[in-house]
Order: structure tokens, then C-alpha cells, then sequence
């Protein structure tokens, strides 16, 4: 490998977009086409600059826009090259397009996504607004909660993207700002630790393969469309989680780290508990140990893997609780929050359905206080001592006026 | 191809074009080539044609235009004389015949359903230059 190596030590102080940044030079990857927007922009230029540098041996080709980035991306991993990009907001909006035909084309592309909300009003702040715009993309979605996590998690990305039985582009979102530019440490791994953890790419079908020439991209009518759907959705559901685990596994004998598709903090005896993703995990998980203190017994957990949706491990985590709050960072539009919905839907067909409620915070980085869990902890065990839900299933936190509440 | 369900297709919008691996696929003419059943050299475009080029080879001087300009690949060539039309994939555009500089052309353009043989004893003249 022409390239040179990089020496860290043992803890590296690094933002989360450093973190991913580094992350991609020690997976050595072979092309990123990229549009910079804010809070993402770090990751791609982090990877310019490793390039420009001599540590990296690849390609960063620079396009006109974030659908252009996309489409550049799709290019070479059909060509048969590790291929990662990164983007937010309004960007991986534009990107939309371009995602259902990576994951449909069984393309795998790593995605670093640093949560921002969608305009309008425009805001580079961080919301889950851009992630759940993903959500029925056919992408893996896994969620880091700190720079730590969104450097291990891209690992965990390519290994687990790449594998000839998945074959499906994958996702790393991070808070905006919360992670992105919040600096902390972070354990690493050495160049050659970390790219042996993935290994080297193995292509599939790859367009550079002139011996076996194939066409990527296809059209199919209402004659093949319907089975190429099927059998992406089978893969989604029966193939991804087990490689995740392994994954998760291997990585926990690597480093010591130990992540799971459904995080469970201070569970074993819950009452009641709070279901979060991002920087919103790591905060609760402070106030629910508080809360134990005021002999509420509390809990949390945090979605680590969003798609596919882990419906087995949510039932597990939760089967012994008897309130929920599920947390959504994002404006639901007219509904119950998307994670109210996925975590209902998980939920209706157990024997023990525990109370249920939503609510709506953070959006376009609105803190998420510590007062704000601990009024919301105080509810759920209110709910629980009268037998019912005792709140509309819908609430604003920490929006200005009189109070927001809904169904 | 016609019986498969969806657990046994390879994965991906994804189609190969030949059957198996192939070796110097340039030098190899058309009729030679392993193509898939998912290749389009397969699959006849020919009702996609209104009217159809007719190739006589008394005026053809093999200069190679119309093997050149056709957008389909259409025009069979081989050792740089031309031998006609592949009429599965001419959709009977023109342009061949729109490029013969032979007096008189080469190919013609005649109804989809005219009969060669016919048209062939009734080829147009020379056109005399006028002076």
C-alpha cells in the first residue's frame, strides 16, 4: 500500500466529524464524491486533506451537488471500489433520490449523516428531521450518541455493508454540532488494527470486471420490479441483523467497546423508561439514575440500529416496563412521531403493553434539559401509579407559548 | 428466467451480458458472442419499424458510412464489405440510407411490408447530372 501510515495515541481528543474522518482514512477508502454542507462537511474535507497528504490511496472527486455526490458514489462502488461520502440536512435531502437506487442496486456505500434539521426555517442545528427522511430508503441506520461511537460505528458500517451477503449501503448519523464539533476522547484503533477489522474490499459484480461484463441499474416494470423489492426486504429482515451482531461481537473482542442493536441502560427493573437516539441517550441516562435516587426506578434506550427496525430486541428491552416515553426529534407532520408509530407497532401484539406516550423535542437543536427528563420521568411514573396514561399522547417539550399537546 | 421467484435471481438491479466469462469480446463478431437471455441482442425490436432499409449490393461500393452512422449496430459488415441489415434490431430510422453516396443509393427505404425481391428488379436509375 503506497501510502503512509498515521500514528495515534491510545485517546485522541476528536470531534465526531474528526472521529469519522479518521475513520474513513483507516478503512482506506477508495473514493468519496462530495458536496459540503454544514455540520458535515468536516468528514469529507478531513478525508481531502488524509489524501492530499499521502495517507490515503483514493479518489476525492468533487461534484456540483449532493445528488451529484451520491450518484458519484454509486458509480464507483458499482465499479467495484469502498466508496464513502457524508452530507446533512437539506443536502441528504437532495440525496433522497439517489439512496433507493444504492440500496436498491444492493450497493455498498457508507454514509456518514450528521442530523440537521430540514429547513424551512432554515437551521444548521441538529435535529432527526434529515434521518428519519431515510428511514424507508432501504440504507442500514445505525445511530452514534459521541464521537467515540460514530468513529467505532463506521467500522461496524463497512464491514457489515460490504458483506456479500448484505450488499446493502449503510448509514452513521451523528448529532449536528452535539457530536459533530463537540470535542472529546476517544479510544482508537491502529491503522492496521482497524483496517484488518473490515478487511480489504471484496468486490461483487463489479463493473470493472471486463472478463464478466454486467449491467447495474436496470428497468423493470410491474413484471420483475416486485421481486427485486422482495427479496431486498427479505435481506433487510433476515440477513442484516445476525451480520450487525457478529459485527458488534467481533468489535467488543477487538476493543473492550460493546454496542447492541437495542441499548438498555438501568432496564433490568424499570418502571418506566425514556426511548431516545443520538446525544438525547447519554443525557437521560444521567437523569434516570437521578431519578433512582427520588425512588423512581428509571431507565433508557437508545436505538442503536434504526433500520432495519430492531422489533425483537425492542420487545425485549421493554417487556418488563410499565411506562414509555418515546422521544422524536423531528416535526411528525401531521402523525404521531415516526418512532411513537415503530415503537406502537412493536408493542400492540405483546401480552404486557406498557403505557405509551409521545413527545415531540430538540427540533432545529433545541437543548433537551435535564429538567425537561426529569418533569418527563416525574409524568411517566404518574402514569404508572394512576394505571393509564394520564398526558394527551402527544407533547411539545421546550417550545415557547402555551402548551403543545395533541391526541 | 420466466419461472424465477425472487429468492433465486442474483441480487441487485443487476443484469449480465454474456453467459458465463468472455475473452477478447472485441474481436469477436456479433453472431459469435455467448449473449444472455437478459441481453438485448437477444430481444427483436423489429415491430418497432414503419418502413425498412432494402441493401442492394450491385451499387454498394463497401465505403462503410452506413456501418459507421448506424445508431443500432445494425449495418453487418464483415472484412470491410457490407452484407446487409440486421433487421431484429433496425428500427428503421434512415440514416443509412440518408449517407449512401452511391448513384444511385444502395439502400432505400421501402414499406415495412414491401417484398425485396420486387423492389430489387425495380431499383431507380442513375440520375443523369444536367448539364
Amino acid at each position: 500500500m503506497a501510502f503512509d501510515k498515521m500514528k495515534l495515541r491510545d485517546i485522541e481528543v476528536w470531534d465526531g466529524n474528526f472521529a469519522a474522518a479518521q475513520a474513513l482514512r483507516q478503512a482506506q477508502v477508495d473514493v468519496v464524491a462530495a458536496y459540503p454542507i454544514t455540520p458535515s462537511t468536516p468528514i469529507v474535507e478531513g478525508y481531502a486533506k488524509f489524501l492530499a497528504d499521502g495517507y490515503i490511496e483514493g479518489e476525492f472527486v468533487m461534484v456540483e451537488s449532493e445528488h451529484a455526490a451520491m450518484s458519484g458514489c454509486i458509480g464507483a462502488a458499482a465499479a467495484g471500489g469502498r466508496v464513502a461520502t457524508a452530507t446533512s440536512s437539506q443536502g441528504f435531502a437532495l440525496m433522497v433520490e439517489t439512496l433507493y437506487q444504492a440500496s436498491g442496486m444492493r450497493i455498498p456505500i457508507v454514509l456518514n449523516v450528521v442530523n440537521r434539521a430540514l429547513a424551512a426555517p432554515l437551521n444548521v442545528n441538529g435535529d432527526h428531521s434529515d434521518m428519519y427522511l431515510g428511514r424507508d430508503s432501504g440504507w442500514i441506520q445505525l445511530d452514534a450518541y459521541s464521537p467515540q461511537e460514530a468513529y467505532d460505528l463506521n467500522f461496524i458500517a463497512f464491514k457489515v455493508s460490504e458483506d456479500h451477503d448484505v450488499r446493502l449501503p449503510c448509514m452513521v448519523h451523528q448529532d449536528g454540532f452535539m457530536t459533530s464539533h463537540t470535542a472529546q476522547g476517544v479510544h482508537t484503533l491502529s491503522d492496521d488494527v482497524a483496517y484488518n477489522f473490515i478487511g480489504d474490499y471484496k468486490p461483487m459484480n463489479e463493473m470493472l470486471d471486463l472478463d464478466h461484463p454486467v449491467t447495474h441499474g436496470v428497468q423493470t416494470e410491474e413484471d420483475w420490479h416486485f421481486e427485486h423489492k422482495a427479496r431486498q426486504h427479505n435481506d433487510l429482515m433476515t440477513k442484516v441483523m445476525p451480520k450487525i451482531q457478529t459485527a458488534f461481537d467481533d468489535f467488543e473482542k477487538l476493543t473492550g467497546r460493546k454496542y447492541n442493536i437495542v441499548e438498555s441502560y438501568d432496564m433490568d427493573d424499570a418502571d418506566v423508561t425514556v426511548i431516545c437516539m443520538g446525544t438525547s441517550v447519554e443525557t437521560a441516562r444521567e437523569v434516570a439514575k437521578e431519578m433512582r435516587v427520588k425512588g423512581i426506578k428509571a431507565g433508557v434506550v437508545g436505538i442503536r440500529v434504526f433500520r432495519p427496525f430492531p422489533f425483537a430486541e425492542i420487545k425485549e428491552a421493554l417487556k418488563n416496563v410499565k411506562a414509555i416515553a418515546v422521544l422524536d426529534r423531528s416535526a411528525p407532520g401531521g402523525t404521531p412521531g415516526a418512532m411513537f408509530n415503530e415503537i406502537a407497532g412493536a408493542l400492540y401484539n405483546t401480552d404486557d403493553r406498557a403505557l405509551l406516550s409521545g413527545y415531540i423535542y430538540g427540533l432545529g437543536g433545541r437543548d433537551l434539559t435535564k429538567a425537561h427528563l426529569v418533569d418527563l420521568y416525574t409524568e411517566l411514573q404518574a402514569n404508572v401509579d394512576a394505571g393509564k396514561v394520564t398526558t394527551p399522547l402527544q407533547q411539545f417539550i421546550g417550545v415557547r407559548g402555551p402548551k403543545l399537546a395533541f391526541l | 428466467m420466466q419461472n424465477n421467484g425472487w429468492d433465486n435471481f442474483e441480487i441487485g438491479a443487476m443484469l449480465r451480458s454474456f453467459d458465463g466469462e468472455i475473452k477478447d469480446i472485441a474481436t469477436t463478431h456479433q453472431e459469435d458472442r455467448n449473449y444472455s437471455s437478459s441481453n438485448s441482442f437477444t430481444a427483436s425490436v423489429a415491430d418497432w419499424r414503419i418502413e425498412k432499409p432494402i441493401f442492394n449490393k450491385d451499387y454498394c461500393i463497401d465505403c462503410q458510412f452506413c456501418w459507421i452512422f448506424c445508431p443500432d449496430i445494425s449495418i453487418i459488415s464483415r472484412d470491410k464489405k457490407m452484407i446487409g441489415v440486421d433487421m431484429d434490431h433496425c428500427k428503421g430510422c434512415g440514416i443509412c440510407v440518408e449517407v449512401c453516396p452511391t448513384n444511385p443509393k444502395s439502400l432505400l427505404m421501402f414499406p415495412e411490408q414491401a417484398d425485396e425481391e420486387v423492389e430489387l428488379a425495380g431499383w431507380p436509375e442513375k440520375d443523369k447530372e444536367e448539364k
